[in-house]
């Protein structure tokens, strides 16, 4: 008997005497077929109805997801191509989607005098030793949170929560003031100007709430068990909890780097000198004529340049990327 | 144990808790303190004494006297602030709803599912900076946008563009640039909803769309307060957008700050020396997103279900 979808609200079964009840008193309950009649359909055109429905219903979303796609893809495609057009090509009325003339001199012009050798230099300084640090002391905050008991745990976690809600352009301004008083700023201050780009960003409470969580799903037996051991909470966090928590590690290290790569209002107020740029601040000053027009295909050559770093760590680590930044929002 | 313990933490937490002394706590009350000093000089620390004077002139209602005229300030009040509310109230709502459509399509797919997921996720992976730059090619007057809807003869980004096509121009930005976040997150809260809840909706022969309003919104409506939340007060703080939109000079080319967000100001004034006005100015914006946070919290707890 095939499975009937119910379909409208107004149907009436009923029941279609198939020789069960003929002859004989006892009912043959299993010949008795239910059929539910809606304005005239068999059960047959309800289901082929119902094919048809879904058949245009899936298409209709592919119809949207792929028209949703090329969208996404639109702005990356454009600039990919217009790094290849020249610049009357780029500035003609009827623009192309494929370069006529394939300009990949716009490459080696735009290294030479985007200095991208340099602002990748600083980033990767910049980037590794703010993440390397954000890491040491996410890992302490995290296991303090996490495995340890003292006073007021749950007030200081509660507060730390909260200054993710506070902008944090009320503390930039404060901030720049401590950095520019100490002196740090000055063009002959490599160290000063660096260490001003990382020390502020050596905490994250997103990345402690992150690790916190995750620590805590490490069973309570393997603490005890490493108790009767004889070690020490230091051992513990660096032989059974960090190893356990690797994939999170990871995730914030990801994260914590494209980060670097993507600062641009920080290190804009504090490395004015050329010398201590980091790659977004090169780069939108770059490729302006004297007249102040831009120059479209060098510009988009460097873009390529800064962009394809990024997809490229996507594609390797699009696991930890989208898992890292996916756990904020399944707690809600 | 116990008291051991106790040390110990506070020594696990030492380098956390400096840390967010030294550049959050006190910043916090110090930029606070800072936007009730007049003129404030924070390369030597002078200033005239208490005021709340700082408030009412970012806003334009305090006057400053110079060669013996009152002069008003006006750019906030007549840029930053309607430019920053157009940007929270056109582009969350809209990157909110896209997103949602995104997702509930790519949840209920099979085929080329997870290509999908990794296209709508990639404008999460680029830097703002680069992007924006690629919108004003996009957006330039011999550009891709006018020739594919048309439009010649018309300005978005330069060329003394009105601020209503800059504001186009940027709201299409940050829209594209905020949906992967939000698809990620809405579809992680998909895939945890119970199957049951179709199952029962497609016995009752609910419609798709009646579906996805009276059970799919009601039953993500944690993601969707989330996201919410986080995407305001993202929004109140856009910057990095309208620099590599517009370039450094935050304008469309009118000759003035048109492009200004409070942001905008609040950086700004930090490289002309008017900290004690950027100050003020920061302190209004947590005002006002703490406002909408607890607004929204409100809301919140009436229709949200958890």
């Amino acid at each position: 008997m095939a499975v009937l979808p119910f379909k409208r609200k107004k149907t009436t079964p009923e029941i279609v005497d198939t020789g069960a009840m003929s002859g004989s008193q006892n009912v043959d309950t299993k010949k008795l077929k239910l059929v539910i009649r809606v304005s005239s359909l068999s059960v047959e055109s309800i289901e082929k109805r119902d094919r048809i429905l879904k058949i245009v219903s899936t298409v209709l979303v592919y119809a949207f997801l792929v028209v949703m796609a090329l969208v996404i893809i639109l702005p990356f495609y454009w600039m990919l191509i217009t790094s290849l057009k020249t610049d009357t090509e780029i500035r003609a009325t009827q623009q192309t989607f494929w370069p006529q003339e394939v300009m990949w001199s716009n490459y080696a012009d735009c290294l030479g005098r985007f200095n991208f050798p340099l602002y990748l230099c600083n980033t990767l300084i910049v980037g590794i030793i703010s993440t390397i640090g954000t890491l040491i002391t996410t890992i302490f905050a995290a296991f303090a949170f996490a495995r340890l008991e003292f006073r007021g745990k749950d007030t200081l976690f509660t507060v730390f929560l909260m200054t993710m809600m506070i902008p944090g352009e009320m503390m930039v301004i404060t901030n720049y003031i401590t950095v520019a008083n100490l002196g740090m700023l000055g063009a002959d201050n490599p160290v000063g100007v660096f260490a001003s780009m990382i020390v502020p960003f050596w905490v994250s409470v997103f990345y402690i709430y992150l690790l916190r969580q995750n620590f805590k799903q490490i069973p309570n037996e393997l603490y005890l068990a490493s108790k009767v051991d004889g070690k020490s909470d230091w051992n513990y966090l660096w032989k059974v909890m960090v190893p356990l928590s690797m994939p999170t590690l990871i995730s914030i290290f990801i994260l914590k780097l494209m980060g670097a790569w993507n600062s641009y209002v920080w290190p804009n107020l504090v490395a004015d000198n050329e010398n201590y740029r980091l790659i977004s601040n090169g780069l939108r000053t770059a490729f302006t004529t004297t007249a102040g027009d831009p120059e479209y295909g060098l510009q988009m050559a460097a873009t390529v340049l800064v962009t394809v770093p990024l997809l490229l760590l996507f594609i390797f680590f699009r696991k930890y990327i989208m898992r890292g930044v996916g756990r904020a929002g399944i707690k809600g | 144990m116990e008291r051991k313990n106790n040390w110990k933490a506070w020594l696990y937490l030492s380098p956390v808790i400096i840390l967010m002394a030294v550049f959050t706590f006190y910043p916090l009350i110090n930029t606070i303190g800072i936007s009730f000093l007049r003129d404030y000089d924070y390369t030597t620390g002078a200033n005239a004494g208490f005021t709340f004077d700082n408030f009412g002139y970012v806003l334009g209602l305090t006057g400053i006297e110079r060669n013996g005229q009152m002069v008003f300030y006006t750019d906030v009040i007549r840029y930053a602030i309607p430019n920053t509310l157009i940007i929270v109230f056109v582009t969350v709502p809209l990157s909110i709803i896209v997103a949602l459509l995104i997702a509930v399509g790519l949840n209920s797919i099979r085929w080329l599912k997870s290509i999908f997921q990794t296209i709508f996720f990639m404008p999460y992976v680029t830097n703002a900076i680069a992007v924006g730059m690629v919108f004003a090619v996009i957006f330039d007057y011999n550009g891709l946008w006018n020739f594919l809807f048309g439009m010649n003869n018309t300005y978005w980004i330069n060329g003394g563009a009105s601020s209503a096509n800059g504001m186009f121009a940027l709201c299409v930005y940050i829209v594209w640039h905020a949906l992967p976040y939000k698809i990620l997150i809405f579809l992680s809260g998909l895939q945890n909803i119970d199957k049951q809840y179709y199952q029962a909706a497609q016995i009752d022969a609910s419609p798709r769309w009646k579906t996805l309003m009276n059970v799919t919104v009601p039953l993500l409506s944690p993601q969707i307060l989330y996201i919410m939340i986080t995407s305001f007060i993202g929004s109140f703080k856009e910057y990095s957008s309208i620099v590599g939109l517009f370039g450094k000079s935050g304008t469309s080319g009118q000759g003035y700050n048109n492009m200004y967000t409070v942001v905008y100001y609040i950086y700004d004034s930090i490289k002309n020396n008017n900290t004690h006005l950027g100050s003020a100015a920061a302190v209004m914006l947590f005002l006002v997103i703490l406002v909408f946070t607890v607004i929204q919290f409100k809301v919140s707890k009436t229709r949200v279900h958890y």
